[in-house]
């Protein structure tokens, strides 16, 4: 699970991907996960990271987590290549 | 950094190239109270799903509605379409505003009379009055529209038996200009069924023809049929009094205005295609006035305004039970509310909108009810911002249909509330239970019970 590498985020959520030529727009929480990303977190350290920041449980994280995942492959802003 | 607000990851593609002249952004805002009552206390008093009804919204529209044909035509009486909504307490609102009741079964007929309801301020439409029913009718000197001959022919028949006199009109039909036409119900103009049926009621001694009726159809978009629809029965009212010397008491042009609600399939919303009452009422009272019926013999007009009188007097308060990507990668938001309980949904686009504050980000979905049949959809594609099991929506324009419509398939129904003029809720019906349900099951001995 990697963040494709040449992708451009902006810090108000813009988010560009230089080989398909698609934008798009992210609220605060999807930024907060793609740079978590960036950073080559893993899942669980990311559903980690977002209980420590955000009032919410572990089992809502994973939920959301995953269903965020399953949007960015479909974006191909992810790849399942480690 | 703890305790920071918390908004489902999102994120959406963004398309540029092909405009819309309409602009993109949604029209939602979130809808927290009903009148002046908070959504959340609807829901923990009432439960989810809950119909909310206004009476304040009924009475508006039915003054409006009045005024509309009062300042346009000296004689107009209204009869609430009960099957639009025969809930007692949205009839008893019309009753009291001065509306007569207008009924297409012996269920909505003694409803009415258990509703206080003189029988001569009963109009009986429909296809199907039994002969019990027809001597019900006539013994209430109620307002009997016949629909077809084999009802024209009991009904002489019984009369002849009683010895006893009825009030009658026949439905007609008729080309308005506007497809599909409705020649199911009633006698055809064009074709001279209904100047057979005028004859042959005339000569009936105990039959006395009182008006005649027609409604040509449902959410009607052209005010100018009608036009055509009133001049047609003026034209049978003219020659009946060129015949037989007789003026009728009155012509009633049924119902079938429309709502502001959006079809499917229509271009603009439902709000900007819409004829006004007001536009509905100059086509019908200025083709009558203008028409061969003398001033002083000018006949009342009756109407069965139904759904344009209350259907934006209700909402459905709803929940969202789960949300889940479908395989194309579309949002699917499932709601405890289905097409059982808001049968429009087959043919309307519903506004929903959230119940509760949300950011600028928006998705589209499709919302799906909680049956668990594929027919179960309450919006194919739908702008809303990201919503979360247990949020609140709130569909408008729910007033008319729903909740005589519905069914209890899978889940049974819910409350139904109404807001007062100062604000109160009241129950007008209760939720259903597994004892209502099993209270009409009959068990053979044989199949009482298993063992497995």
């Amino acid at each position: 699970m990697q963040l494709n590498k040449n992708i451009a985020i902006s810090d108000s959520g813009f988010i560009f991907n230089p080989s398909t030529g698609d934008s798009f727009s992210t609220n605060p929480v999807g930024l907060e996960i793609i740079r978590l990303l960036r950073e080559n977190k893993k899942k669980d350290a990311i559903i980690k990271e977002l209980t420590g920041r955000f009032s919410i449980d572990d089992s809502t994280a994973e939920k959301d987590l995953s269903d965020f995942l399953l949007v960015l492959r479909n974006y191909q802003l992810l790849n399942d290549h480690e | 950094m703890s305790n920071l607000t918390y908004e489902r990851p999102f994120i959406q593609k963004l398309n540029t190239g092909t405009m819309n002249k309409f602009g993109t952004r949604t029209e939602y805002a979130p809808v927290t109270h009903l009148e002046s009552v908070p959504v959340k206390r609807i829901v923990a008093d009432y439960g989810s799903p809950c119909f909310v009804i206004s009476e304040r919204q009924i009475r508006k529209n039915y003054q409006d509605a009045v005024r509309a044909f009062k300042t346009r035509y000296p004689k107009v009486q209204f009869a609430w379409s009960y099957k639009t909504n025969y809930l007692d307490a949205v009839c008893n609102i019309f009753h009291q505003e001065g509306s007569w009741a207008e009924v297409v079964s012996i269920f909505e007929y003694r409803k009415a009379l258990n509703n206080g309801v003189p029988g001569n301020k009963i109009i009986f439409n429909g296809p199907d009055k039994s002969a019990a029913d027809l001597e019900l009718a006539v013994d209430n000197n109620s307002l009997i529209h016949i629909d077809h001959f084999d009802e024209l022919y009991e009904l002489a028949a019984l009369l002849q038996a009683s010895k006893k006199k009825a009030r009658v009109a026949i439905r007609v039909n008729m080309d308005t200009g506007v497809y599909p036409m409705w020649d199911r119900f009633g006698f055809n103009y064009e074709n001279g069924q209904a100047w057979n049926a005028i004859t042959k009621i005339m000569s009936q001694q105990e039959m006395e023809l009182v008006g005649l009726h027609c409604h040509i159809g449902t959410y009607m978009l052209s005010a100018a049929a009608y036009g055509t629809a009133a001049w047609k029965l003026c034209d049978l009212a003219v020659n009946i009094k060129t015949k037989w010397n007789k003026s009728l008491q009155y012509l009633d042009l049924g119902g079938g205005f429309a709502s502001a609600n959006t079809l499917k399939g229509s271009y603009l919303q439902g709000a900007d295609v819409i004829p006004s009452i007001d536009d509905y009422a100059e086509a019908i009272t200025s083709t009558i006035l203008n028409s061969a019926i003398r001033q002083n013999e000018l006949p009342m007009l009756i109407l069965e305004t139904g759904r344009a009188l209350v259907d934006d007097a209700a909402w459905l308060v709803g929940s969202v039970v789960a949300t889940k990507r479908l395989s194309d990668g579309r949002r699917a938001t499932i709601m405890d509310f289905g097409v059982n309980l808001l049968f429009t949904a087959f043919w309307y686009n519903h506004k929903v909108s959230p119940a509760q504050e949300f950011s600028h980000h928006t998705e589209d979905m499709v919302l799906y009810g909680p049956l668990c049949m594929n027919i179960d959809v309450i919006r194919d594609s739908v702008n809303l911002p990201l919503l979360n099991k247990g949020d609140h929506v709130v569909v408008h324009k729910v007033g008319a249909y729903n909740m005589t419509q519905w069914m209890q398939f899978i889940q049974m129904r819910p409350k139904i509330i109404i807001i007062d003029m100062e604000g109160k809720t009241h129950i007008v019906r209760e939720s259903e239970s597994l004892e209502t349900m099993l209270r009409y099951e009959k068990r053979p001995d044989h199949l009482s019970q298993s063992s497995l």
